[in-house]
């Protein structure tokens, strides 16, 4: 602090005003006012470079996709297409099964979503609700699967697949991934506040577990559900090493492996066709984002407040 | 919720015996309804979590390739190799620059666009969104958008180093060019993640100890290092933790863009256990390496675990 007090006396505020000026406190706002404005001014600035500078790939990848071959390879650079056209995504899915892939990659996301939060919401309940004597011990194998990071078991779990015989089917993409250790400790943790008094009442008026499940405590626990749930459609959506490890059959690829297959099929000589079809592997996602952008963010970001 | 609570605590009372019936077969009902809850969650966790952790930890004592009928056991003989190997050093440093890029290049850009943030400015929900944007997208999509972005003659990069007069350097062929291509990537896809956390973490700073300091005299760029960057340390630290475990297990953008090379120079040591498990079939060798990028996991873990352990008993 000692090094901010010698220019202080020096401020242009001096004990003895002259007698027309006004009470200090204008001239000191007036005094600040300019250069705060001129602050704003660079913030708004910087900022409105920084929206730009992260939002244009974005809009790079969408404008390129929709031009001709002798379009992407201008120099000086076009920046828009003279016309939309959409013969790159045509191509794409000549190339690549791209509706099969598309398909592949909802039904997977939603089951893989869906059950992931089923099996997190019982875990939890009974984690929570039931009485019996090794729950902690439970608690914990549940907990400390989160220090266990999903590459390290890749080769294992490999082989373990194909021991099965689950190789390129879409049980070998989904089962692996499908236990919930991240959503069983939100949604205990939610539990654990909600009111006892509900469920007792629940119970005596004669419901039974299952129905205190899902009558009473997931209609309680609605935004946890919608955070667990969306971030678990985002991830299982984007999930590449695991079904590009299981899958080689393009029938059975999710969108971001089919990816891969256009790249090695089309090499880089044709970025149009490779950018449409890496719009229809990010476009749903992002559509999601912007609907449902404060669950999403509130699920992505728990960890920052449980952690 | 009347109805369900309508019968009076009289009425409960008035019938003790029939809803209550204590001991062995109320036990019993419990343990079914707790496995029948709980147990395919935990099923799944053991299966597909600890057994691969352990067989992990046995398979990277064996001479084995994926799909081959023999094995042999070495002993620590991969972990031998591996820490004598050639590669070992590159791997060693070029995930240690990578890690350290992205992660201290993602918390310094983050804290820088969370302080702008958080300014009162028109727009700023927008700019959020789209700062945020980059992190929910596939990674091995967003590797392929990038690449082309940086190709070094029609690539959108090329033009605006233009702009400033620089010619483009070869991104695809000469090192350390892809690896710094590598980072960039990462670190738009993650930034906006990380200014969201650190938005959070300003917004519990209190506006009185600014305005306090301000009225000090203090300058901006001095309530910002006395006040501000203390009181975020806690969540400086959470970021650096989430970071550094997600930078080590990287995987999806450098598989898009580079494949680990050109000559081994983009090869962290994930993108390496992926090699030589997947590509060489080096399925022993592989688990080694994997062992190892377990452990180093595991020590950042436990420090996080020990740091939020003393937070809990000072607070």
């Amino acid at each position: 602090m000692s090094v901010q007090t010698p220019p202080r006396p020096a401020a242009p505020a001096p004990a003895t005003p002259p007698p027309s000026a006004p009470p200090a406190a204008p001239v000191a706002r007036r005094g600040r006012s300019p250069r705060s404005l001129l602050l704003d001014g660079g913030s708004l600035l910087t900022m409105a470079v920084a929206a730009v500078v992260l939002g244009m790939p974005l809009l790079w990848m969408a404008l390129a996709s929709l031009k001709r071959p002798d379009e992407l390879y201008r120099t000086p650079l076009q920046w828009l297409p003279e016309r939309f056209d959409v013969a790159n995504y045509a191509q794409a899915a000549e190339t690549i099964p791209l509706g099969q892939l598309f398909a592949n990659s909802v039904g997977l996301t939603v089951a893989g979503a869906g059950l992931k939060v089923v099996l997190g919401l019982c875990c939890a309940y009974a984690l929570v609700f039931l009485d019996v004597p090794f729950k902690r011990a439970v608690f914990l194998v549940v907990i400390a699967a989160l220090m266990i990071p999903p590459q390290i078991t890749i080769i294992p779990n490999y082989t373990f697949v194909a021991s099965l015989g689950w190789l390129n089917t879409y049980q070998g993409i989904l089962v692996p991934g499908l236990a919930s250790a991240f959503g069983t400790f939100l949604f205990r943790q939610h539990f654990l506040t909600l009111p006892a008094s509900v469920l007792e009442a629940a119970q005596l008026d004669g419901a039974g577990h299952w129905r205190r499940l899902w009558r009473f405590v997931v209609p309680m626990s609605l935004p946890t559900v919608a955070a667990v749930g969306l971030v678990a459609v985002v991830t299982e959506w984007n999930d590449y090493l695991w079904p590009f490890l299981v899958v080689d059959h393009p029938d059975k690829m999710t969108l971001p492996v089919g990816l891969t297959l256009l790249q090695n099929v089309d090499g880089m000589s044709n970025w149009g066709v490779l950018l449409a079809a890496t719009v229809v592997v990010t476009l749903p996602v992002l559509l999601v984002f912007l609907v449902l952008q404060r669950r999403l963010v509130a699920g992505l970001t728990t960890g920052a407040v449980t952690g | 919720m009347a109805a369900v609570l309508a019968p009076p605590r009289d009425d409960h009372a008035a019938h003790p015996r029939p809803h209550r019936r204590p001991g062995a077969a109320r036990r019993r009902r419990s343990l079914a309804w707790f496995a029948l809850l709980a147990g395919p969650n935990v099923v799944l966790l053991v299966l597909f979590v600890y057994r691969p952790l352990v067989e992990s930890f046995y398979l990277s004592t064996m001479q084995w390739n994926l799909g081959s009928p023999v094995a042999r056991f070495v002993g620590l003989g991969n972990y031998v190799e591996w820490f004598t190997a050639d590669s070992t050093a590159r791997v060693l440093t070029t995930t240690a620059v990578f890690t350290v890029a992205t992660v201290g290049g993602a918390l310094l850009l983050g804290l820088a666009l969370a302080l702008l943030l958080n300014r009162r400015l028109p727009g700023r929900g927008l700019a959020r969104t789209v700062a945020f944007a980059p992190y929910v997208l596939s990674g091995y999509a967003v590797g392929i958008l990038w690449l082309f972005i940086f190709d070094p003659r029609y690539g959108l990069m090329s033009t605006v180093l233009g702009w400033f007069g620089a010619a483009s350097p070869q991104w695809y062929t000469t090192p350390p060019w892809p690896l710094v291509m590598v980072v960039v990537v990462y670190l738009w896809k993650n930034l906006g993640y990380v200014a969201l956390i650190y938005l959070a973490g300003l917004q519990a700073v209190p506006q009185d100890l600014r305005d306090a300091a301000a009225l000090d005299g203090a300058t901006p760029a001095r309530t910002l290092r006395s006040i501000v960057l203390p009181l975020l340390a806690p969540t400086t630290f959470f970021l650096l933790v989430t970071m550094l475990l997600a930078s080590l297990q990287s995987f999806d953008i450098i598989k898009a863009m580079t494949q680990g090379g050109p000559l081994g120079s983009t090869t962290t040591l994930m993108y390496q256990i992926y090699q030589e498990g997947f590509v060489n079939g080096r399925a022993g060798y592989a688990s080694a390496g994997a062992t190892i990028l377990f452990l180093l996991l595991l020590a950042v873990t436990a420090v996080q675990l020990r740091y939020v352990e003393r937070k809990v008993h000072y607070a």
